[in-house]
């Protein structure tokens, strides 16, 4: 396990420090103090572990390539910016667009996140991003997804409170959205469907929610009790008929 | 199905007698115009484009591509695409869309400038038998420099200079991606590229393997969908280009139907065969000058700081927005204008938004300079660039180098017809089916489009030379060697240069 005492450390030199310590072989770094540092793990394409004492900056982990993150407190805005693999673990909540163009990997917040979650969010051939989100949602949740997996689950709220913001999936094509709890459909884009799960739906957010409990300590079968929405494109080609040609 | 009311453009027409036969316009024609009847070849007009592959592969020059004679009635109001493109919108409830830059006759200022000369007082030079130097780098320059010296007094630079793009020439190759364009047409531009030791650009697009042998003149873009990017991708090429907007359809996205992304396209764009690529019209994570800054540092960081351009669609604000952009640490500054090209973009928005090239260089040019950041970032200077004339003057009035897209597209057989949307391209350039791309042999036209290249620098370093410069570095933002003509006096004073005869 490597240290790095971040205090009062500037992004760059701190990024750099960080950089040099995957260059020399370390495979655990921890950074203590992280306070609002920016592009933590960012580009980074070699699997290592990082774990975030403090609250990281916005742009944690974009372009990321591999590496796990462990966040042991809330974290900011744009995380997982066009992320090609690895996984991120938030404990506590986290901000704006994060997995804005992620094509794979895994998010795991433990509680709530802010505006355009999931923005973009693609899937190509093996790689399926993932996002699971403990809370609640702001606005746009799964905007333009074209693929991958969001999971809502809504921990501290009632049975039957809506767990997203407004304009819910709007311009989704592709991916799939799971809520745990009702969603109200003139909330929704109009490019989605909105239906009750299947067993093979339950099947997936099991085996989603195994990994996520285990990484939070949660009872798994006890989140899988509440009924789950799902939320899936109506097209893939939601704007055919726009154009005279 | 009923039969469409718009009035065909164009009226394709075989001479009978000298016709052979020989099938040959039906196998060339991507857009299915010909067909074989039995004995003769059959037309359907309304299809034709004007792309002329027939009329130049018909071996006995039996074909003529005519303009429909029959308009409607004559009506200065009421213009030919006014009415046609009101029918087909009522056929089809849909938006017009088109390819290429504007065809509407705005003023082209361009036409109206004059370069100077030198005569008697000041010598010319002669470019073909002096140096001529049109080597540009783009990037950061510092404000001052600093020199040391070791003990032998030997001179050297101590100022750290920040990364740059070595140009041989100042000409660039303007973003388009596979997918747009075929794979042979970017390999044609990416051939020329190397060959003048200059650059091309992915756009947004992903970058295929078989352009990585040529990742030394090769910008990456990043723009809102993301295609393609991944940190290999990033670190692939010279510099990373920001895609803001783009001349021909400022403020609106990208949209690749699902129908034109077969297996090539979606490997390099990384997406599912058949999917939509929709570029969201902004780039959700950048909502102001600071955001901009956020992606621009993020794409430095997870390249080692190599050079990174923002590429806008000049707009009424645009000297504003530029100083932002190099506030925010672009080290580029790409500038499409109003005249610039698409692939795809609605009529409505590529004929009507945005302003002229011209107009944004000399604004971009002056606000950068009054702010004293002038040398915080190249301008590139593109959308409407025909000719080294075009070029030259484009650079006399503020920037760096110049950005080709049609003009580039022209040497490989394309002749502005403007239906890229289709993709049913019959020169293979903005078509992804196989029969139709394999027209486009990449060492052939790659030739041709470095001939255009070569033959512009020669234009250029004569154009110096007759200004009595010895680079391209005193022509740069040099607007007293410019004068307008049958300019008002505002438009003079927007682009900084006297009439004629002052």
């Amino acid at each position: 396990m490597f240290e790095i005492d971040a205090k009062g450390v500037y992004y760059r030199e701190l990024n750099e420090d960080i950089r040099a310590a995957i260059e020399a072989g370390e495979k655990d770094i921890v950074l203590k103090n992280i306070n609002g540092q920016y592009y933590i793990g960012t580009g980074i394409t070699k699997k290592i572990n990082i774990t975030i004492e403090g609250v990281p900056g916005n742009d944690l982990a974009a372009f990321m390539d591999g590496p796990t993150i462990n966040v042991m407190d809330n974290a900011q805005d744009n995380i997982s910016n066009t992320m090609n693999s690895g996984k991120i673990i938030i404990h506590g909540h986290a901000g704006d667009v994060l997995g804005y163009g992620m094509r794979g990997g895994t998010m795991h917040i433990l509680k709530g996140v802010g505006y355009r979650v999931g923005i973009h969010m693609k899937a190509h051939k093996k790689q399926i991003p993932t996002i699971i989100s403990g809370g609640t949602a702001g606005n746009f949740f799964g905007e333009y997804m074209a693929g991958g997996t969001l999971i809502l689950l809504g921990l501290d709220s009632k049975e039957g409170e809506e767990l997203a913001g407004d304009y819910l999936g709007t311009g989704m094509h592709g991916g799939v959205i799971y809520i745990r709890g009702e969603v109200d459909k003139d909330k929704c884009g109009k490019e989605v469907g909105v239906m009750d799960t299947d067993e093979d739906d339950m099947k997936l957010i099991k085996e989603k929610l195994d990994d996520y409990c285990a990484d939070f300590d949660l009872d798994c079968n006890e989140i899988m009790k509440r009924p789950f929405k799902k939320l899936i494109p109506v097209s893939a080609r939601p704007y055919g008929n726009l154009y005279a040609y | 199905m009923f039969k469409s009311l718009a009035l065909p453009e164009y009226l394709a027409t075989i001479d009978k007698e000298k016709c052979i036969r020989c099938k040959r316009c039906i196998q060339n024609c991507g857009w299915s115009v010909y067909s074989w009847g039995g004995d003769r070849v059959q037309i359907d007009t309304q299809k034709c484009v004007k792309c002329l592959r027939c009329y130049h592969y018909c071996p006995e020059e039996a074909i003529d591509i005519l303009n429909n004679e029959t308009r409607y009635k004559d009506n200065a109001n009421w213009g030919f695409s006014h009415i046609r493109n009101i029918k087909r919108q009522a056929e089809t409830g849909g938006m017009p869309l088109t390819g290429m830059g504007s065809d509407l006759p705005y003023t082209i200022l361009f036409d109206h400038l004059l370069l100077d000369a030198c005569q008697v007082t000041n010598p010319s030079i002669d470019p073909l038998r002096e140096p001529m130097e049109l080597r540009t780098y783009l990037g950061k320059k510092p404000a001052k420099i600093a020199i040391e010296r070791d003990k032998n007094e030997k001179p050297s630079l101590k100022t750290k200079l920040g990364p740059q793009i070595k140009l041989d020439v100042p000409f660039i190759f303007s973003p388009m991606s596979f997918g747009s364009i075929s794979l042979n047409a970017q390999k044609v531009l990416a051939y020329a590229a190397k060959e003048n030791g200059i650059v091309m650009n992915t756009g947004e697009g992903g970058l295929h393997e078989d352009l990585f042998p040529y990742t030394d003149n090769i910008i990456v873009q990043v723009a809102s969908g993301r295609f393609g990017v991944n940190p290999q991708y990033l670190n692939a090429g010279v510099a990373v280009e920001i895609k803001i907007g783009q001349g021909a359809k400022p403020g609106i996205g990208g949209h690749l139907p699902g129908e034109k992304i077969p297996l090539q396209v979606a490997k390099t764009r990384m997406i599912p065969v058949g999917s939509d690529a929709l570029s969201p019209a902004p780039q959700h994570d950048i909502y102001s000058i600071e955001d901009l800054r956020q992606l621009i540092y993020a794409l430095k960081e997870a390249t080692g700081y190599k050079p990174i351009s923002v590429k806008i669609a000049t707009v009424h604000n645009v000297a504003a927005i530029v100083s932002g952009i190099v506030r925010a640490g672009a080290d580029i500054v790409y500038l499409d204008g109003f005249r610039g090209g698409t692939g795809a973009a609605p009529n409505v928005i590529r004929d009507h938004m945005g302003i002229p090239i011209e107009y944004a260089v000399a604004a971009v040019d002056d606000r950068l300079r009054q702010e004293g950041i002038r040398n915080e970032a190249s301008i590139i200077a593109a959308g409407g660039i025909r000719s080294c004339a075009d070029a030259a003057k484009a650079i006399a009035l503020g920037a760096d180098a110049v950005g080709l897209g049609t003009t580039a597209l022209i040497t490989m057989g394309c002749t502005t017809c403007g239906k890229c949307y289709t993709g049913n391209c019959s020169w293979g350039i903005t078509s992804q089916r196989p029969e139709l791309t394999a027209r486009l042999d990449p060492e052939v036209f790659g030739e041709r489009l470095s001939n255009l290249i070569k033959a512009w620098s020669h234009e250029l370093q004569e154009i110096l030379g007759a200004l009595g410069v010895n680079s391209v570095e005193s022509l740069r933002g040099s607007r007293e060697r410019l004068r307008g003509i049958g300019l008002d006096e505002q438009t003079l004073d927007i682009l900084g240069v006297k009439p004629v005869g002052r």
